[in-house]
């Protein structure tokens, strides 16, 4: 015991961590934890019941009798509430959201479950989040896959040109989102570069990989492959350099082919590497907008994102309230997402003690 | 009506209009669209800032910076340019001052009709106006013996027989961008059948009906005819497509004729491409379209001398007779002393056809956006139609209640 006593051995550390962490937390808890909090309130509460009046309005085309806000009324209801009508979890569980009540009434409704399901699938949260979801399950081991194969065949390549080629290879991320995306949505157009040769090779004058909801979602999700990759190369380009090498020559010299040597020697070294990618992947990918934007593919594809956007600022009337909902419910998505690989580190950090 | 027939086609003989340019003080910030006409009318203004602050911020994306920027006190900007839809949200959340002491003041070349009365206040001074009407391409029509549509079933018509000619594969275009562009002309469709976006005196929908199935099926049948990207094309890539001659007939903004037509690009095409008026739909009298004005509005939350200052340098070029004689090509203007030329011919012709101005209703922007994300899935076959107005309903619902509308 004594000094190797469990408590000893955590008490300094512990104080000396919270000193140490105190800077940070205090911004997390400004910069992040309090605009959560307050995303979180404002998405229970819903606009005042609008009190409209019927006046005369003339414009150059004529006169008309129609109604508009009735400004004094509405302003007395807002100072009396500054946050609006308390609607509880009203916004989460509408149409435009969770859907409860829709939800209910097509199970009831529909025969089979395919008709369920495409009735679901029609609601734009749900359409969203399955965009969403396929994106991430597509990008995310791509992404590892990728950026793997990147690091190890760089890390095999004379030292000569490898800074070029690193210059290259992280480029796809150096472009900000919005000019690659923008980029590749020209080269695709059934003029550009690759949609006339796609039309070309498949011999259908008519094809248009912007015009199919499918080809759309093969775009981006292609795109986010491309974009993202980078980021997982020089993270793992970087665990490269780490790897000690006399394992590595020991199992040469025991005659271990490449792959049996990436298998059982330098995945497991930077293993702790590959969850940190995936983590921070899953995290991007989740949020994915900018290519929804850059391809105007907002018919074919809608994320999470690209739905708070919109209530924000796609409509002359600003959705607070929807926003805000669709805000908590990305966090509590991400959440849920990264719930496995957290808790996995969690029991290996346990274990490891 | 007649205030604008009397307006664009009569010279009205004024006394001189030049604005009182004696400005000492305050600072003027405007935020407006970006388009050739309104940048013409800003510069103008500019011209009589005298000894203010001018400051100017053109930009597409004007409607997204609106509300919140007019909603800080002092507000960023001291005017904004806004029209019969974005005017709304200004209203809806009490952003602008009523003008009248100004116009009383300040006004004198501003005629009566220039002016957006609400509830007997002033609220904006319009300059301009602007629809969406038809282009066509003479040379094409010609050659192949067809009469210029006068009906969306005659351009469906026109189209088929242009493309059975091997002329051009998609020889309609309109922006049909998923999002706003796309409900707009949904908007212009179902005007076109006589329908009414509301029950009467209420907030309650009302397009999940029989013409707001023959404004979809119209819509699915001139998309047909269109370049399949037709969902990622707004209003500045028709133009493009028009430019490279790969479409005969369009749908576009009355104010883009002016950089349609300019000495840019091909001038074979140039010279062929012609201007009419917007065309009716399902044997209705009304054509397919909505009226549009552009005009300026002052913020509330800026001081007395600003707004002074303001309205001053922008009435001296909302009832500036030079501008609009110089700038003719690029607008309607509703200023005193237009003469309208062949590029106003559009809007001429949707007022002579009685084209009903778009609803200025405070809840209307939500039904824009429910219809700009609905009915999408239609358009690409996935949906019957009447689905797809039963979405919309049901979005709009949800966002009209979370907003208080319902």
């Amino acid at each position: 015991m004594g000094i190797n006593s469990p408590l000893t051995q955590n008490l300094m550390p512990n104080k000396t961590f919270f000193w140490f962490f105190l800077p940070t937390g205090l911004a997390m808890i400004l910069f992040i934890g309090l605009p959560i909090i307050s995303t979180g309130i404002q998405s229970f509460y819903a606009q005042h019941d609008q009190v409209v009046k019927e006046v005369k309005k003339c414009d150059p085309f004529g006169c008309t009798v129609s109604i508009v806000v009735d400004n004094e009324e509405t302003t007395k209801l807002r100072e009396a509430k500054p946050l609006g009508k308390f609607n509880g979890f009203g916004t989460y569980v509408d149409r435009n959201h969770l859907a409860i009540d829709e939800i209910k009434k097509f199970w009831n409704e529909t025969e089979s479950f395919g008709g369920f399901v495409d009735q679901v699938t029609n609601l734009p949260f749900y359409k969203a989040l399955i965009f969403t979801l396929t994106y991430c399950l597509f990008v995310t081991p791509n992404v590892l896959l990728l950026g793997f194969i990147i690091a190890l065949s760089l890390n095999a390549v004379a030292r000569k040109i490898r800074g070029p080629l690193i210059f290259g290879t992280i480029l796809p991320m150096i472009v900000t989102p919005l000019v690659g995306s923008l980029v590749l949505f020209w080269m695709i157009d059934s003029q550009g570069i690759i949609g006339a040769n796609i039309q070309n090779l498949m011999n259908d004058p008519y094809l248009s990989l912007k015009s199919s909801k499918t080809l759309t979602w093969i775009t981006i999700i292609i795109y986010g492959i491309w974009h993202h990759s980078p980021f997982a190369f020089v993270v793992f380009y970087a665990a490269l350099q780490t790897v000690p090498q006399e394992p590595v020559e020991a199992a040469i010299i025991d005659g271990a082919s490449r792959f049996q040597r990436i298998k059982h020697i330098v995945l497991p070294h930077i293993y702790p590497v590959v969850t940190f990618v995936a983590l921070i992947s899953l995290m991007d990918n989740f949020r994915v907008f900018e290519p929804i934007i850059g391809f105007s593919a907002e018919g074919s594809a809608q994320s999470l994102s690209w739905l708070i956007y919109d209530n924000l600022v796609n409509e002359e009337v600003i959705l607070f309230g929807s926003a805000a909902a669709t805000s908590m419910m990305t966090i509590v998505g991400i959440a849920i997402l990264l719930a496995p690989v957290l808790i996995r580190t969690w029991k290996e950090f346990k274990t490891a003690r | 009506m007649r205030k604008i027939l009397v307006t664009l086609l009569f010279l009205l003989f004024g006394t001189s209009a030049f604005a009182d340019c004696n400005i000492k003080s305050g600072s003027i910030n405007i935020l407006a669209n970006d388009f050739p006409a309104l940048r013409t009318f800003v510069e103008t203004s500019k011209q009589c800032k005298g000894s203010a602050d001018f400051k100017v911020t053109h930009s597409s994306e004007h409607n997204k910076i609106a509300v919140p920027a007019l909603t800080a006190n002092p507000s960023e900007f001291s005017a904004r340019i806004a029209a019969n839809s974005s005017i709304v949200p200004l209203m809806n959340q009490d952003l602008i001052r009523p003008l009248d002491d100004l116009v009383n003041k300040y006004g004198e070349g501003i005629q009566d009709s220039q002016l957006i009365t609400i509830d007997g206040k002033v609220m904006a001074v319009a300059f301009m106006a602007n629809t969406q009407h038809l282009y066509y391409r003479e040379d094409v029509l010609k050659d192949l013996g067809i009469a210029v549509p006068k009906t969306y079933e005659e351009v469906v018509a026109a189209s088929e027989k242009i493309r059975a000619s091997g002329k051009m594969q998609y020889p309609y275009a309109a922006a049909y961008k998923a999002g706003w562009n796309l409900a707009e002309e949904f908007v212009n469709m179902f005007i076109g059948h006589g329908g009414e976006f509301f029950k009467a005196g209420g907030a309650q929908p009302n397009i999940n009906n029989a013409k707001g199935v023959a404004t979809l099926n119209m819509l699915k049948k001139l998309s047909e005819l269109s370049n399949p990207d037709y969902l990622t094309h707004d209003s500045e890539a028709i133009k493009v497509e028009w430019e490279s001659g790969n479409v005969a007939l369009m749908t576009l903004w009355a104010s883009r004729s002016g950089t349609l037509l300019d000495d840019e690009g091909d001038p074979n095409i140039t010279k062929a491409t012609k201007l009419t008026g917007p065309a009716t739909v399902g044997g209705g009298n009304i054509p397919a379209a909505t009226l549009w004005w552009d005009g300026f509005t002052l913020a509330k939350n800026r001081s007395d001398a600003d707004a002074e200052a303001t309205f001053r340098a922008l009435a001296h070029a909302a009832s500036n007779k030079k501008m609009v004689a110089d700038a003719a090509d690029q607008a309607v203007w509703l200023v005193e002393g237009f003469v309208p030329g062949p590029k106003s011919i559009g809007v001429i012709e949707a007022v002579k056809m009685g084209a009903k101005p778009y609803p200025m209703l405070p809840q209307m922007g939500l039904m824009h956006g429910a219809l700009g994300s609905e009915i999408v899935e239609f358009l690409q076959g996935k949906e019957s139609a009447e689905q797809a107005l039963k979405d919309v309903e049901a979005a709009y619902i949800s966002k009209a209640k979370e907003q208080g509308f319902l």
